[in-house]
C-alpha cells in the first residue's frame, strides 16, 4: 500500500473518531444553545447569583402556574394560585401544594419550563423547590415555595407568562424493593 | 532465485476463485464481495418486503384483522430498519464493490481484508436484529426513527440487541466507506483526473464522505440510549435534566444525510444508464458533480425539517424551510441534465432504461411532495400523516430501489456473462411500475385527508384507498419474486454477452470481457 493510501486512511479514521466525539459534544452544545437563546423554555436549575435584580418596580406582568404529573406519578401536585399579577423588578413568592397519597416514601424532581420561550432568560429564581429533589413520607403533604423575579429587560410584547412544572418520580425502587423484601423476611421470622 | 520462481508458480494456480464455501467466507476479491453484498441485500429486501406485506394485509380493511397492534408495530419498525440498513445501503455497497475498481481501472479495493470483514459482520448484525422477534417482549416496536423515550423508557428488553446490531451495521458502513474513499483517491488509473471520473464513482465518493460524517453520530445516539437504559444517565430523560427533543436533533443530524446516502448512488447509476441508452454523451457532467456536492453539503443544515412540530422558534422554522427548499435547485439541475441528455437522443427502451426513466419521473414526484412538506405551516398539517409515508416511499422505492434494479439489469451481463431475458425484464418493470404507483399514490390522498401514519387501524372513510393501496402492494411484492427468478435464470445461463454489452456504453468496465475476469486491471489502463 502506498503512502498516499496510508495518509487517507489515517485522516478518515480520525474523522470517524472526531464525529463520534462530536455527537456527544452535541449534548452540552444543545444545552448551551438553549440557555443562551432561552429556546425550549429551559431555565437554569440553580439559584440566581445576581443580587441586583431588584430595581424600581416596573410594569405589570401576569404569571400563570401550571403543574403536570409525569407518567404514573401519583402525587397530588397543584399551584396554590393558578394566576397572579406581579411587577417586573420585584420579588414574589408563589407556592405549590404537594401530597404523597401512597403508602411508600417517595422522591420527586420537578422540572420547570417557561412559555413564551423568549421570557425564559428574564425569569430568575432566588429559591425554588425544583433546585433539589423533594422527599415525602407516606401521606405527607407540603407547600413548596418558589421565589422569582422578572428582570427589567423582559420584552414589552410579553404581557403574560406561563411557568409550568412537571413532577417526575425519581424514587429508586430497586432500593425500596430490597428493604420491603427484607422486612418481609423479618416478619416471617417473628411469626 | 529459485524461491522467487516457485512463489510465482504457486501464484499461477490461484488466479481463479477458490473452491467451495470457504471461497465466500475468506474472499478478499472485490467482485466476490460485491456479489455477497448484492445477494445479502436481495435477501433482506425480500424479508423486509414480507413484513410490508403483513402491514398492508392488516391495513386491507379497517378494524383489527390479522395481527395484534403490538406485532404490527414490530413489523413496522423492522420493515423500516431492514429496508434502510439491510436492503438499500448494502445493495449500493455491493454495486460499489463490483464497479468502482473496474470503473477507475484499479485491480481491487484498497483494503481487501477489511472489505471481507465489513461484509461478514452484516449478517451477524441482522441475525441479532431479527432474533429479537423471538425474544420476550418482542422485537423493537418504536419505529425506525427510535425516538426516545419510546426507545428508552418504554422500549421492550430487546432494545439492547437492537442497539448492538446498529453499532455493527455502523461499523460495517464506516469500514466500507473508508475502503471506497481510499480506493478512489489513491488507485485511479493514470490519466483519470477527478473530473474525468464516471458519475457512479463520484456519487459514491460523496456518499462515502457523508457516511464517514454521520454514521459515528448514529453510533453516538444509540450509545447514549444504551447509557440511559442501563447505566443511569439521563441524556434523553427530562427527570434527570435531559431532553427527549435532543434525541430528535441528534437522530436527524444523522438521519437527513442518511436519506441522501440512499439516493446519491442512484443519481450516479441513472446518469450512466440514460447516457448509454440515449446514445449521447451525458449533458452537464461537471454540473452533475457540483449538484451532488451541494446536495451533500446542504443535507447537514436541514435536519430540523423533520421536527417542525416539536416547538421550534420561528427563526429556526424559517431557516430550515428555506434551506430545505434550496435543495430543490441542485436536484432540479440533475433532472434537467437527464432530460436534456435524452432530448434528441436515439433512445431504445431496454429494461434498465425503463427503470431509469421511471426513476426520473417518480423520484421527481417524490421531490415535489418533499417541497410541499418543506413549507412549515403546511407541514403542521401533513406531519405524521400518510402523506409523509407516500413522500418517502416515492423517493425510496421508485427512487433508490428502481435505480438498484436498473443497475442490476444494466450490469448483470458484465457480472455473469449472460444476457437477462428482455421479455421477462420488461414484464417485471411494468408490474413493478404499476404496483408501486397503485400502492403509494393513493397514500397522498388519504394522508391529506388526515390518516395518521404508524397505525394498525383507521377511520372508515380511509377504507377504499387503503384497499387499493394494499392490492398494489401485493402486486409489487409478487413481481419481486419474478425479479428473483430473472436474476437466477440469468446466472444459470442465457445469451452470451459481448464485452461491450450495450451499444454505445462508455466506461472502463465495458473494455473487459463478459463475465468480467476474476482479476481485472492488474496493470492499470491508460485513460486519455
Amino acid at each position: 500500500m502506498n503512502e498516499g493510501s496510508k495518509k487517507t486512511i489515517k485522516l478518515l479514521c480520525f474523522s470517524v473518531l472526531g464525529m463520534f466525539t462530536f455527537s456527544f459534544a452535541l449534548v452540552p452544545l444543545y444545552d448551551v444553545f438553549c440557555e443562551v437563546t432561552g429556546l425550549n423554555g429551559k431555565i437554569e436549575l440553580e439559584a440566581t447569583t445576581n443580587q441586583n435584580l431588584e430595581t424600581e418596580i416596573g410594569r405589570d406582568v401576569s404569571i400563570q402556574f401550571v403543574s403536570h404529573n409525569n407518567e404514573q406519578m401519583p402525587w397530588i401536585f397543584r399551584p396554590s394560585e393558578s394566576q397572579i399579577k406581579i411587577q417586573t423588578g420585584k420579588y414574589h413568592t408563589a407556592t405549590f401544594y404537594v401530597k404523597n397519597p401512597t403508602n411508600k416514601r417517595m422522591i420527586a424532581q420537578a422540572i420547570p419550563s417557561v412559555a413564551p420561550s423568549n421570557a425564559a432568560s428574564h425569569l430568575k429564581k432566588l429559591e425554588c423547590f425544583c433546585f433539589e429533589e423533594q422527599e415525602l413520607a407516606p401521606g405527607e403533604e407540603a407547600l413548596l415555595p418558589v421565589r422569582l423575579i422578572f428582570d427589567d429587560e423582559l420584552p414589552d410584547s410579553i404581557k403574560s407568562v406561563v411557568l409550568s412544572y412537571t413532577i417526575f418520580d425519581v424514587t429508586d425502587y430497586n432500593d425500596l424493593e430490597m428493604t420491603d423484601h427484607h422486612d418481609g423476611h423479618e416478619m416471617e421470622a417473628s411469626l | 532465485m529459485s524461491a522467487v520462481i516457485e512463489t510465482h508458480d504457486h501464484d499461477d494456480h490461484h488466479h481463479g476463485p477458490a473452491e467451495g464455501l470457504t471461497r465466500w467466507l475468506y474472499t478478499t476479491n472485490h467482485k466476490d464481495i460485491g456479489t455477497l453484498y448484492l445477494w445479502f441485500s436481495f435477501a433482506m429486501f425480500l424479508i423486509g418486503g414480507a413484513m410490508a406485506m403483513v402491514i398492508r394485509a392488516e391495513l386491507f380493511q379497517p378494524g383489527m384483522q390479522i395481527v395484534e397492534p403490538e406485532f404490527y408495530n414490530q413489523m413496522l419498525t423492522l420493515h423500516g430498519l431492514i429496508m434502510v440498513f439491510g436492503a438499500v445501503m448494502p445493495a449500493f455497497v455491493g454495486l460499489a464493490n463490483w464497479l468502482i475498481p473496474m470503473m477507475v481501472g484499479a485491480p481491487d479495493m484498497a483494503l481487501p481484508r477489511m472489505n471481507n470483514l465489513s461484509f461478514w459482520i452484516l449478517p451477524v448484525a441482522f441475525f441479532i436484529l431479527l432474533s429479537s422477534l423471538f425474544m420476550e417482549g418482542g422485537a423493537p416496536n418504536f419505529g425506525w426513527t427510535f425516538y426516545a423515550p419510546l426507545s428508552t423508557t418504554y422500549a421492550p428488553p430487546s432494545v439492547t440487541f437492537f442497539i448492538f446490531s446498529v453499532h455493527i451495521m455502523g461499523a460495517s458502513s464506516i469500514m466500507g466507506s473508508i475502503n471506497v474513499i481510499v480506493t478512489i483517491m489513491n488507485m485511479r488509473a493514470p490519466g483519470m483526473t477527478l473530473m474525468k471520473m464516471p458519475l457512479f464513482v463520484w456519487s459514491w465518493l460523496i456518499t462515502a464522505y457523508l457516511l464517514i460524517a454521520v454514521m459515528p453520530v448514529l453510533a453516538g445516539a444509540v450509545t447514549m440510549m444504551l447509557m440511559d437504559i442501563h447505566f443511569g444517565t439521563s441524556f434523553f430523560n427530562a427527570a434527570g435534566g435531559g431532553d427527549p427533543v435532543l434525541f430528535q436533533h441528534i437522530f436527524w443530524f444523522f438521519g437527513h444525510p442518511e436519506v441522501y446516502i440512499m439516493i446519491l448512488p442512484a443519481f450516479g447509476i441513472t446518469s450512466h444508464i440514460i447516457e448509454t441508452f440515449s446514445r449521447k454523451q451525458l449533458f452537464g457532467h461537471t454540473s452533475m458533480v457540483w449538484a451532488m456536492t451541494s446536495i451533500a453539503i446542504l443535507s447537514f443544515v436541514v435536519w430540523a425539517h423533520h421536527m417542525f412540530t416539536v416547538g421550534l422558534p420561528l427563526a429556526a422554522e424559517l431557516f430550515f424551510m428555506w434551506a430545505t427548499m434550496l435543495i430543490a435547485v441542485p436536484t432540479g439541475v440533475k433532472v434537467f441534465n437527464w432530460v436534456t441528455t435524452m432530448f434528441k437522443g436515439s433512445i431504445t427502451y431496454e429494461t434498465p432504461m425503463l427503470f431509469a426513466i421511471a426513476f426520473v419521473v417518480l423520484f421527481t414526484i417524490g421531490g415535489f411532495s418533499g417541497l410541499m412538506l418543506a413549507i412549515t405551516p403546511a407541514d403542521f398539517q401533513y406531519h405524521d400523516t400518510y402523506f409523509v409515508v407516500a413522500h418517502f416511499h416515492y423517493v425510496l422505492v421508485p427512487g433508490a430501489i428502481f435505480s438498484i434494479m436498473a443497475a442490476v439489469y444494466y450490469w448483470i451481463p458484465k457480472w455473469t456473462g449472460n444476457m437477462y431475458d428482455e421479455r421477462l425484464g420488461r414484464l417485471h418493470f411494468w408490474l413493478s411500475f404499476i404496483g408501486v404507483n397503485v400502492t403509494f399514490f393513493p397514500q397522498h390522498w388519504i394522508g391529506l385527508a388526515g390518516m395518521p401514519r404508524r397505525v394498525p387501524d383507521y377511520a372508515l372513510q380511509f377504507a377504499d384507498w387503503n384497499m387499493v393501496s394494499s392490492v398494489g402492494a401485493f402486486l409489487f411484492g409478487a413481481s419481486q419474486i419474478l425479479f428473483l427468478f430473472i436474476v437466477i435464470k440469468t446466472v444459470m445461463g442465457g445469451k452470451k454477452a459481448t464485452p461491450e454489452v450495450w451499444e454505445g456504453a462508455r466506461g472502463l468496465e465495458w473494455t473487459v470481457d463478459s463475465p468480467a475476469p476474476y482479476h481485472t486491471f492488474s496493470t492499470p489502463p491508460k485513460v486519455s
